[in-house]
């Protein structure tokens, strides 16, 4: 869809209903009057505010009721893992965050947990990242994952390095199951990304890396997929990644993607970065275990452009 | 009823009141309380204070000035009200009397050379260069640690019992906090005194404070002049003794109707107990004594016993052999990682100023978000004994973190501004290439490049695609991430070899990203 064709459409749509276009009217509107394809593998959304990118996203997917039913717990697993404020791109977009926590309780859920395993401590990391605050000021819950007590063992029996491992029991006890990564640089995987991101769902990362870090990122998909992957690329940082040493290393680009697809939305993501996806061992290895699909000319993408 | 009664009461108000201040600052789970209340708090403690003192003259080191002129003017005040040793005494004292019939206490003989030779070796052992007895003698300090390695454990544990209870029902309000620092070391020495002085408070009332403290044995050389003092009213007191049995300091003797104020802690029980009010706070010529012209013959005496003692001590010291040996011995060596130094906190400048003005209170250590700040038992030597040291196996320090250096009551760890902080190199990483997983796995690692808040450790081409940490010691701060989030066994892969001084490391330099014209179609 054109950027141009979903303007026109929204327009018409609100001329039409006589509504105001504000959010949750765009989103609504959208699905209502548009021809919406449900059938979209991946969706890419630039140029827009982080909110307002999902708004459109969401949207062209169908909405959020797509994915999230009445009475049905919802957590959400945005890159809390460092105590950075938001111009630092070290965690997820608060603004997206924010937006994706609404749009699940307007779908109907019942709660929205949200939370990290963060690296630095992590009533810093909920606090500065800003996420706390967007989190709550739309109804969601942000609960601690800082003590071992939140994580139970489970068994991955298509793992190859990971056999085992402890996760939140947020994961275990959610109906849907919503990754909200941020794209960005990583000193040891070239990118960090949605698979990635499911590091900061387990208790002991460090097993991880001792044992084929590569292999286990895509050996802990086997266990669960999440239900949807939106990766923030709104504001990139570009090197010295996870952290980032300054802000020197960002890089805004206003980028979006939505999908079901966790390898696909990596590959994409890579492609922004600058990176080849067979490039980065963990999406090749995903791929190639069948997790998902790495070879975009093969999807279905709505690409739009705000 | 006596017109001061009130003077009792408002003891009482004021001590529980601070103890009740002074413990929560120990016991805050998850940095609710904000720095500048610990600090307020902390502030009135009077050897930190003295400690502070020494290296940064200010108003927030000012506390003990206080004091001292309250000493002066009223006694001690400090023990009375302020001082959370003094208070859990008291509530010992109390409890006995309550719920243990057992004789009262009476009249017992001062104990002045002990408590002047304790006082005047940890002066001269400081003015040595060691803060060891006073860490170990200091009330505030003894108090500090047990609320942070006895009271905390167990007050933590509650918290999380009902922090699970209230998730159950979803509610996140409370968090829940691991406790890291079961150190036997203070442990036991927290056991240790606690029982000591329950014991002797339970027998003796505040028979540590007229004996062993040394913050009470000085704040008493400074009350022998104060201005108002406890007296008997020569004419009045019949000796009946109801004073003496209130007195939890033991220095009311009613056969000379002689208060000996040194040791007198201003607890002000005894201006009621009197049912003939012949118990005084008055200037301290009293006028029947004035009358009468009788000169108190102990007070000679006394003098005599601080002049023996200070020339027992000035015989000890010429020898030297004190300070010398306990600054000795600084490398342990049943390190893993080859350890020679571990690092001290950013803020203390280095071994030598920490190890001098720490007292071990540790509140850094329950304040700590990291829980990087550990109790030592060596590592810094046994002058150092059971002072935080930065602890990489239990923590990583906050890259923008300095709460710490803003609560220290004793300056041994002293403000130190966020921007300064971030290169205040307190160590630096060493690389053990052969502990490394990329070495010995041949797969990606990089945990410690990850979790590096100034990319001093970078991960550069190895082989096969792969990348390995290179330090790049200039840039690097010390802060132990590297070595925190190494995931090697039993040996780590990265290591902070700790700064005997503190110095500032340079600033990371980074070229401008240059970006590409931006494409306003998507890549794929």
């Amino acid at each position: 869809m054109k950027r141009r064709d979903f303007l026109v459409n929204s327009v018409s749509a609100g001329l039409v209903t006589g509504a105001a276009v504000g959010f949750g009217d765009v989103a609504s509107l959208a699905a209502a009057t548009l021809q919406v394809q449900n059938d979209w593998d991946l969706v890419a959304v630039r140029d827009g505010e982080p909110e307002v990118m999902f708004d459109w996203a969401i949207a062209s997917l169908g909405g959020m009721s797509k994915y999230v039913k009445k009475g049905q717990k919802v957590v959400v697993k945005p890159n809390i893992g460092w105590d950075v404020s938001p111009e630092r791109a070290g965690n997820t977009n608060p603004k997206l965050v924010g937006r994706i926590v609404k749009h699940c309780l307007d779908a109907g859920a019942s709660e929205v947990y949200v939370f990290d395993n963060t690296c630095d401590a992590w009533n810093l990391c909920y606090k500065n990242s800003g996420i706390e605050k967007a989190v709550k000021d739309n109804g969601g819950k942000i609960v601690p994952g800082n003590t071992e007590s939140y994580y139970k063992t489970i068994q991955i029996p298509k793992g190859k390095s990971l056999k085992e491992a402890k996760v939140h029991e947020l994961i275990l006890n959610s109906d849907v199951f919503i990754n909200v990564p941020v794209l960005k640089h990583h000193s040891s995987a070239s990118v960090t990304l949605a698979m990635k991101n499911l590091m900061g769902i387990v208790w002991d990362r460090r097993y991880w890396h001792r044992n084929d870090l590569h292999q286990c990122i895509a050996d802990m998909v086997t266990w669960r997929k999440p239900t949807l992957n939106i990766i923030d690329g709104y504001r990139v940082m570009m090197r010295n990644g996870p952290r980032g040493v300054s802000e020197a290393d960002v890089v805004t680009m206003k980028q979006l993607i939505v999908s079901a697809d966790i390898v696909a939305a990596d590959a994409a993501a890579a492609l922004i970065f600058g990176s080849k996806p067979e490039d980065i061992p963990h999406i090749r290895i995903a791929h190639e275990m069948k997790l998902g699909n790495m070879q975009l000319d093969k999807l279905k993408i709505n690409r739009i452009k705000i | 009823m006596h017109k001061l009664y009130w003077l009792r009461l408002l003891r009482i108000g004021v001590s529980v009141f601070f103890l009740i201040l002074t413990s929560l600052i120990f016991l805050d789970p998850a940095q609710w309380i904000p720095h500048w209340f610990t600090s307020a708090v902390v502030w009135p403690q009077f050897a930190p204070s003295v400690l502070k003192f020494t290296v940064s003259v200010g108003l927030a080191a000012a506390g003990f000035i206080l004091f001292t002129l309250l000493a002066f003017l009223f006694g001690r005040v400090y023990c009375s009200s302020v001082c959370p040793v003094g208070t859990l005494q008291d509530i010992i004292s109390w409890l006995r009397k309550r719920f243990f019939k057992q004789k009262p206490l009476k009249y017992a003989r001062p104990q002045n050379v002990l408590r002047y030779v304790l006082l005047a070796l940890v002066v001269i052992s400081f003015i040595f260069g060691t803060s060891l007895l006073v860490n170990l003698l200091d009330p505030y300090s003894n108090f500090g640690r047990i609320m942070t390695n006895l009271v905390r454990p167990v007050f933590l544990a509650g918290g999380n019992g009902l922090a699970t209870i209230l998730e159950k029902n979803d509610i996140f309000w409370m968090p829940k906090t691991t406790f890291k620092a079961y150190h036997l070391t203070s442990l036991g020495f927290a056991t240790g005194f606690l029982l000591l002085i329950g014991w002797m408070s339970f027998v003796r009332g505040r028979l540590f404070c007229n004996t062993i403290c040394p913050v009470g044995s000085l704040l008493g050389l400074f009350s022998r002049f104060s201005v108002f003092k406890i007296s008997l009213d020569k004419v009045a007191c019949n000796s009946c003794g109801h004073c003496s049995k209130v007195c939890k300091a033991q220095c009311i003797d009613v056969k000379s109707k002689e208060v000996d104020f040194s040791r007198c802690i201003a607890c002000y029980n005894c201006l009621d107990a009197c049912p003939s009010y012949g118990v005084l706070l008055s200037l301290k010529r009293d006028p029947h004594l004035l009358v009468s012209g009788v000169i108190n013959p102990d007070q000679n005496k006394n003098r005599r016993t601080i002049l023996k003692a200070v020339m027992l001590i000035t015989a000890f010291a010429t020898t030297r052999s004190f300070a010398a040996r306990v600054t000795g011995g600084e490398k342990p060596t049943e390190i893993p990682e080859d350890k020679n130094n571990y690092a001290s906190p950013p803020g203390s400048y280095g071994h030598d100023h920490f190890n001098k003005n720490c007292t071990a209170c540790h509140l850094c250590i329950s304040v700590c978000p990291t829980h990087v700040l550990q109790p030592s038992f060596l590592q810094y030597g046994l002058h150092g004994l059971m002072q935080p040291y930065m602890d990489y196996h239990s923590g990583f320090c906050n890259f923008d973190c300095t709460l710490c250096s803003d609560i220290c009551p004793t300056g041994a760890i002293l403000p130190i501004l966020p921007e300064k902080k971030k290169l205040e190199q307190i160590g630096i990483a060493k690389f053990i290439e052969k502990n490394c997983v990329v070495y010995t796995d041949n797969t990606d690692c990089g945990a410690c490049s990850e979790h590096c808040p100034t990319k001093a450790v970078d991960m550069v081409p190895y082989k096969d695609g792969l990348t390995i940490p290179l330090v790049d010691e200039k840039i690097c701060i010390g802060c132990g991430a590297c070595e925190y989030a190494c995931p090697t066994k039993p040996y780590r892969a990265i290591f902070v070899e700790g700064n005997l001084l503190h110095i500032q490391a340079e600033v990371p330099v980074h070229d401008e990203i240059v970006i590409e014209e931006t494409e306003e179609d998507f890549p794929f």
